[in-house]
């Protein structure tokens, strides 16, 4: 099980700030693959993975970045802090 | 080394009062604060959203990272969340060192790596709704200044 993780206008999307998955991906991109066929909301926010960035266990990571242990991993848009 | 990430506001005044008063013989103390900017009077108030946790974590990676390149005796990071009104400060970074090029280099790095991966992002809310603000293509060019 992975806790996933979503903020801003990807947390809108997909109507939820978090959702348990049971999953076997073994890569990022595996994952979004997933989510993205769980509905029209997540595909919406998994239209354009360019837009997005991710984090695995609170580290930002790629999309080609392995999840063997990871508990867990958020999605969202590039960061506009300061 | 401090690094605050908060709801409720903050003094810039008091804080960096409070970091001179502790900088273990530093020559130099550089800070930088972040205002609510409403360009053109439209702004009602802005959001910010963040990452608890990571936020926290990611900042403090980035002030060992200015450790790493430079000597300082103190730095500090404050950065709120929620909702913010015009004019209200956002965020502050104080750097102290030996002597001042050090202090104004690490807090430039603070804040070029604050604006583009520290987990937070911004809402703008005014009479015609909310947007979120785009990341601007500048402020990731400034990051690759300190490869």
């Amino acid at each position: 099980m992975i806790d996933v993780l979503y903020f801003a206008w990807v947390r809108e999307r997909i109507g939820v700030p978090r959702e348990r998955v049971e999953t076997s991906a073994a890569t990022v991109a595996d994952l979004v693959a997933e989510l993205a066929a769980r509905g029209p909301r997540h595909a919406a926010a998994f239209a354009d993975t360019a837009a997005l960035r991710v984090a695995v266990d609170q580290d930002l990571a790629g999309f080609d970045a392995p999840l063997a242990g990871a508990r867990e991993v958020a999605f969202f848009p590039p960061m506009t802090g300061g | 080394m401090a690094v605050r990430v908060q709801a409720g506001p903050f003094d810039p005044g008091a804080e960096l009062s409070a970091f001179t008063r502790a900088v273990g013989g530093a020559g130099a103390v550089v800070s930088f604060t972040g205002l609510v900017r409403d360009a053109d009077g439209a702004l009602m108030a802005l959001e910010i959203e963040h990452y608890p946790g990571m936020t926290e974590r990611a900042i403090a990676a980035m002030v060992d990272g200015a450790r790493a390149r430079w000597s300082l005796t103190a730095a500090l990071v404050v950065h709120r969340h929620g909702r913010l009104a015009p004019a209200e400060p956002i965020m502050m970074v104080a750097t102290a060192a030996r002597h001042r090029a050090e202090a104004f280099r690490a807090a430039d790095f603070l804040m070029d790596w604050l604006k583009s991966r520290a987990p937070f992002w911004k809402r703008e809310i005014t009479a015609g709704g909310a947007t979120w603000v785009e990341a601007r293509a500048a402020d990731e060019d400034a990051l690759r200044r300190w490869d």
